[in-house]
């Protein structure tokens, strides 16, 4: 197999499996903000925030970012290639909130924003809201069993 | 070494979750939308019965940023809450351990709006 044949024959196989692409970037991009996200903790716990106050801050950094990204219009371009690297961090949360806010702008600050704004946000916070309501019933419960 | 760690664990459990959302997105009929909805209540889930926990003790961030972690917040708010308040815990937990965010997305969401101008999309 010379050269050309090579590049032709790797060309047809990525064509094939854009999925082994697409993965690859939702790794780097995810593992990538994640590792942004550690660095962020490092910096609040080292500055004398606890655990948890500093889990908090780093997800509202993140969501900062990911906000002001999605004004700038450079989210979106970024998301295009990463994929699910930016939609499943906390950034993906956050473009989803902003992009609505911004978008719906011109139907009004009320039922455009107002409304829209939890388009995506409101699932996400409903059943995760609503699981962990569940949870906590049957955690009430077994501590009521067992102590 | 340890902190070079802690950073490679973040780097690589993060991305292996993000990876399996990719996947369940070019393989299944999954929107993005519903794969947030899963994930965050996966992450309930997944915390509740106990699995969660070490995976945020190796990852750290790695398993907080993702939405998932979103639910390992949620979990723990609840069980925080059920231990001081009682079954009062178990509606107030979830929200409470996660209001920062929430509060943060939609304001600063609003504050966007308000500043910028929706682009035509190309």
């Amino acid at each position: 197999m010379n050269e050309k044949e090579y590049t032709e024959y790797v060309e047809k196989r990525a064509k094939k499996s854009p999925i082994l692409k697409n993965c690859l970037f939702a790794f780097l991009f995810g593992g990538g903000i994640c590792t942004l996200g550690q660095g962020f903790f490092h910096l609040y716990t080292y500055l004398g925030l606890e655990e948890t106050d500093a889990r908090t801050l780093v997800s509202i950094t993140l969501i900062f970012i990911a906000s002001l990204l999605t004004g700038l219009g450079v989210f979106d371009n970024i998301a295009k290639i990463a994929g699910a690297g930016t939609l499943v961090p906390i950034t993906g949360f956050s473009n989803a909130v902003s992009s609505q806010a911004i978008d719906t702008k011109s139907e009004g600050y009320v039922l455009g924003v107002g409304a829209k704004i939890f388009t995506i946000a409101g699932p996400v916070i409903l059943y995760g809201t609503f699981t962990g309501v569940i949870y906590g019933v049957i955690y009430y419960i077994a501590t009521l069993i067992w102590g | 070494m340890d902190i070079f760690l802690d950073y490679l664990w973040a780097f690589v459990i993060g991305g292996c979750i993000c990876v399996v959302a990719q996947i369940l997105i070019d393989k299944t009929k999954l929107t993005p939308a519903r794969i947030l909805v899963l994930y965050v209540s996966l992450g309930v889930v997944l915390t509740a019965v106990g699995l969660y926990e070490p995976l945020v003790k190796l990852a750290g961030a790695g398993a907080t940023v993702p939405l998932t972690g979103f639910g390992y917040a949620i979990a723990n708010g609840v069980k925080k809450a059920v231990d001081e308040k009682g079954l009062l815990g178990a509606i107030t937990g979830g929200i409470e351990a996660t209001a920062g965010g929430i509060s943060a997305a939609i304001c600063f969401g609003l504050v966007m709006s308000l500043v910028f101008s929706s682009r035509p999309k190309k």
